[in-house]
């Protein structure tokens, strides 16, 4: 401690001015190393530059199939060729069927995945704060989750009939537990040392909640919502294959007992780019959450 | 010195003159007293005295530190004096009413910033004002207080965008955004690196002289206590007494502030409160 025996000419008055210029040189340092910071590695250091190289092997693929099925290799029926697969696409496109099958299986997953959603946060937060629900619901939460999905289907038809109603019912159920599950376990994981410092200066309740717990969890609500996605569009499959006369589902058991391979092909393709396509939405959201956040 | 001085923001001096006015409608300091106060923590094997038999005045406007080696209680007695922690015996009374939990009229200072990552640093010193201040009543005295602690250029940053130090001067103002009668510090400064540790606390002192809050600090560092104290209480435990450290002994700090750092006689009282804490003076 040989510092402060030096003759002490910070006066008060220019003390700030000098810890700002101080410390400001010293911010420069830990931007720098931030991990969100990109850096340039070749093709891989632009979004661009990713999605290209992505590409790659699906692209590969495309081509490998096309090789086999030009090679006959297999018969139409086991492996369509490409070209019959877009075929197939196109023809169900220009007579109609197509759009309806992807509008109403876009419409029930967002429908189940916003009622999951709203009533997963729901309950996680209340099961997440309250130590009372949590011990009352947590072991009844854990039981209903580990239900396969399918086994719900039957049960739902009988309540809830064919219709929409069922299949909603079962898509927000895929979508709730993921919700559910990340909101609950972050807010038991809020910092305490943050709730604390709310809580001294007089924060208390839902402002508490509001100020200080829930937005500490975003971050984790929409990484559960991103999961929550995904599994709408599982539990939509289950829906539509055992009870529908239209969406993606239907189309491929339909085209399984018509013995379509091509549309049967079509509707796994267009499931996989559909689900594909709303996941990188909801993970453009989910960037822009956790740096707002956290 | 002055090379850093001339560093300083440009419209450093009307943010002083702006900042002065904060003194006008500072709130009155409260008196903290302490009346036989002790805390037990429950263990397995039955209770734990931490704090025992602890009775002081702290006088309205007073630096208090409060000394002790680490684990002995410190934080433990200022957490009681402002309503964080309920369990104590006996009685804490600020401006002669016993405290409340979460008292508002005192103000915490945690030894880590404890700022939301979520907001920025204008937000953050929000969160300290009373509920209830007018929006623009309220961003006004925001203003003033990042201007004080010297951060009006960053009142937009987000807390990880800035240093240790700057994150400790927000949180500061974030208490003082209170208007708490009595200012709890928490070793406000353990965690910042020597140099900022000093001019931190040449600007608690300069905020003390605006505002005359009372100030109780904790901390384990005999030159800080020395620096910023009227009156130091030394906190540990009596050789053969009960268990649960106590006021070992309440030293007033001769000399007005900013102290020469250097001095004979703090260099005495150095050496007392270091052979107090179980130190030897000697080496060090």
């Amino acid at each position: 401690m040989s510092a402060p025996a030096s003759p002490n000419n910070v006066t008060p008055a220019s003390a700030p001015a000098d810890l700002a210029a101080g410390e400001r040189n010293r911010r420069a340092a830990p931007a720098g190393s931030s991990p969100g910071t990109p850096r340039a590695r070749g093709a891989l250091g632009t979004a661009g530059g990713r999605a290209t190289v992505g590409l790659l092997v699906p692209v590969l693929l495309v081509v490998l199939w096309w090789a086999v099925t030009e090679a006959g290799l297999f018969s139409p029926v086991q492996l369509p060729s490409p070209a019959s697969v877009v075929q197939a696409g196109v023809q169900l496109a220009a007579d109609g069927p197509l759009w309806h099958h992807i509008a109403i299986s876009v419409q029930r997953v967002l429908i189940g995945f916003a009622i999951g959603g709203v009533l997963g946060l729901l309950v996680g937060s209340v099961l997440g704060l309250s130590r009372w629900a949590d011990a009352l619901f947590s072991p009844l939460t854990g039981a209903i989750r580990a239900v396969p999905s399918l086994a719900w289907v039957p049960l739902l038809i009988l309540w809830m009939g064919i219709g929409e109603d069922s299949k909603i019912t079962l898509i927000a159920i895929g979508a709730f537990f993921p919700i559910f599950t990340n909101v609950y376990s972050a807010l038991k994981h809020v910092d305490p040392h943050l709730v604390e410092a709310g809580r001294a200066f007089g924060y208390h309740g839902l402002r508490l909640l509001r100020t200080v717990q829930l937005p500490a969890v975003i971050p984790s609500v929409f990484s559960g919502l991103r999961l929550a996605l995904a599994q709408a569009w599982l539990f939509l499959v289950a829906a539509e294959l055992i009870a529908s006369s239209m969406g993606l589902g239907f189309l491929l058991t339909d085209s399984q007992n018509n013995g379509r391979t091509d549309r049967l092909i079509l509707a796994i393709v267009l499931l996989a780019v559909i689900g594909k396509v709303t996941d990188a939405v909801l993970g453009l959201v989910e960037k822009w959450a956790v740096r707002r956040w956290s | 010195m002055t090379a850093l001085a001339e560093l300083s923001p440009a419209g450093r001096a009307p943010a002083r003159a702006r900042g002065a006015a904060t003194a006008s409608d500072a709130p009155e300091s409260l008196a903290v007293e302490f009346r036989g106060v002790g805390r037990a923590f429950p263990t397995a094997e039955g209770p734990r005295a931490v704090l025992r038999d602890i009775t002081l005045t702290v006088e309205p406007g007073e630096v208090l530190a409060i000394l002790g080696a680490s684990g002995c209680g410190k934080s433990t007695l200022l957490r009681a004096a402002g309503g964080l922690d309920t369990g104590n015996s006996g009685d804490i009374l600020i401006g002669g009413e016993p405290v409340t939990a979460h008292d508002p009229r005192t103000a915490v200072g945690f030894q880590e910033p404890r700022l939301m990552p979520w907001r920025t640093l204008h937000q953050n010193v929000a969160l300290g004002l009373p509920h209830g201040t007018g929006r623009s009543e309220g961003r006004e005295r925001v203003d003033e207080l990042l201007d004080l602690v010297g951060l009006d250029a960053h009142a937009d940053h987000r807390p990880r965008e800035v240093s240790g130090g700057m994150a400790q001067r927000t949180s500061l103002a974030r208490a003082l955004a209170r208007r708490p009668g009595v200012l709890l510090l928490d070793e406000p400064f353990g965690a910042l690196d020597a140099l900022t540790r000093l001019k931190m606390q040449d600007l608690l002192l300069d905020i003390h002289a605006r505002t005359a809050t009372t100030i109780l600090l904790v901390t384990h560092d005999v030159d800080e206590a020395l620096q910023l104290a009227d009156r130091i209480l030394l906190l540990g435990k009596d050789p053969g007494a009960a268990p649960g450290a106590t006021a070992r002994k309440v030293l007033t700090v001769p000399g007005m502030r900013p102290r020469p750092r250097g001095s004979a006689e703090l260099a005495v009282l150095r050496s007392e409160l270091l052979d107090g804490l179980g130190v030897d003076a000697h080496r060090h």
